[in-house]
């Protein structure tokens, strides 16, 4: 149930994200300045963090997707619908945690210099 | 188990297989059938898979293979859509992604918006919406300019 519910926030905050998305990717079509702007807002700590969530937003609808997909075709998907959510709990920690850490080491070099 | 069991101790009701095949109506009937419902299913399942690869493989690149955003500027994009294959792979993306989401959105909207006219207007909004992110995002993919 509560599955079921987060795939469906996670949906429509993705396709919320899409619709600002392409706006702000058509700026190439603009004026390379303004692209260029645009997108120094996606590379601010902040926005940055707020990054990770939606990459964690799609990630979870990822899984789960398969998961749904699963279940409706693979004749024994309905007997296994729980250990699937299992693993596809463990996959996004085990995916996301890492995906993470690169992103915003990526923000912290920018900001502070390379550790090495 | 018996099939006879008494009304008490009986299980769930049998349920009948969700998207049970077509029943086509008399050829004098008011309103032929549709199976756009079907239709629709089916597209969820098979775009999202496609996606599962498309948006994953997008955000592994675009976020955190080498430098991630902090290395995406306009040259970057043209670097990048100097190839057929990465402008094909964001438009399918697009569109898939576009018509997808849209499809969620009008499961979402039916279910919690009860009066006709809510669900009609919201529909209408969520389809020029789509209609334009379509257009836009095709447009862009289609005419880029890396000499602009
Ligand atoms: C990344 C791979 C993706 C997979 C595997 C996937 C899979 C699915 C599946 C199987 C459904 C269920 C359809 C149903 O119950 O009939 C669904 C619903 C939905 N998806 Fe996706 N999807 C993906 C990406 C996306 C993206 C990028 C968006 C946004 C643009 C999105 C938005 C939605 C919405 C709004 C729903 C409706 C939720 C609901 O009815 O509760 N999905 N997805």
């Amino acid at each position: 149930m509560w599955s079921w519910v987060a795939h469906r926030i996670t949906g429509v905050l993705v396709f919320f994200f899409l619709f600002a998305h392409v706006l702000d990717t058509a700026l190439v079509r603009v004026s390379p300045s303004s692209y260029n702007e645009v997108i120094e807002v996606y590379k601010s700590p902040i926005v940055n963090l707020l990054e990770v969530g939606l990459v964690a937003a799609v990630l979870f609808h990822a899984l789960n997707g398969i998961r749904i997909i699963l279940i409706d075709f693979w004749e024994s998907g309905p007997k296994y619908q729980k250990q699937m959510l299992y693993i596809e709990l463990v996959l996004f920690v085990v995916l996301l945690v890492p995906a993470a850490y690169r992103m915003l080491l990526h923000t912290a070099e920018t900001l502070f210099g390379s550790a090495t | 188990m018996t099939t006879a069991a008494a009304p008490a101790d009986r299980g769930a009701p049998e349920l009948v297989a969700p998207r049970s095949p077509r029943q086509r109506t008399k050829p004098g009937a008011a309103k032929a059938r549709s199976n756009f419902e079907l239709y629709a299913w089916v597209f969820m399942r098979i775009s999202g898979l496609l996606l599962f690869f498309l948006v994953l493989g997008h955000l592994f690149i675009m976020n955190i293979l080498d430098g991630g955003v902090q290395r995406v500027n306009f040259g970057f994009v043209a670097g990048r859509w100097a190839s057929p294959f990465w402008r094909t792979w964001d438009l399918v993306m697009l569109l898939l992604a576009e018509l997808h989401g849209t499809n969620g959105l009008r499961t979402v909207i039916n279910d919690y918006a009860e009066r006709a006219q809510t669900r009609f207007w919201l529909k209408m909004l969520l389809y020029t919406s789509a209609f334009l992110v379509v257009t836009l995002g095709t447009l862009v993919i289609f005419t880029f300019d890396p000499d602009l």
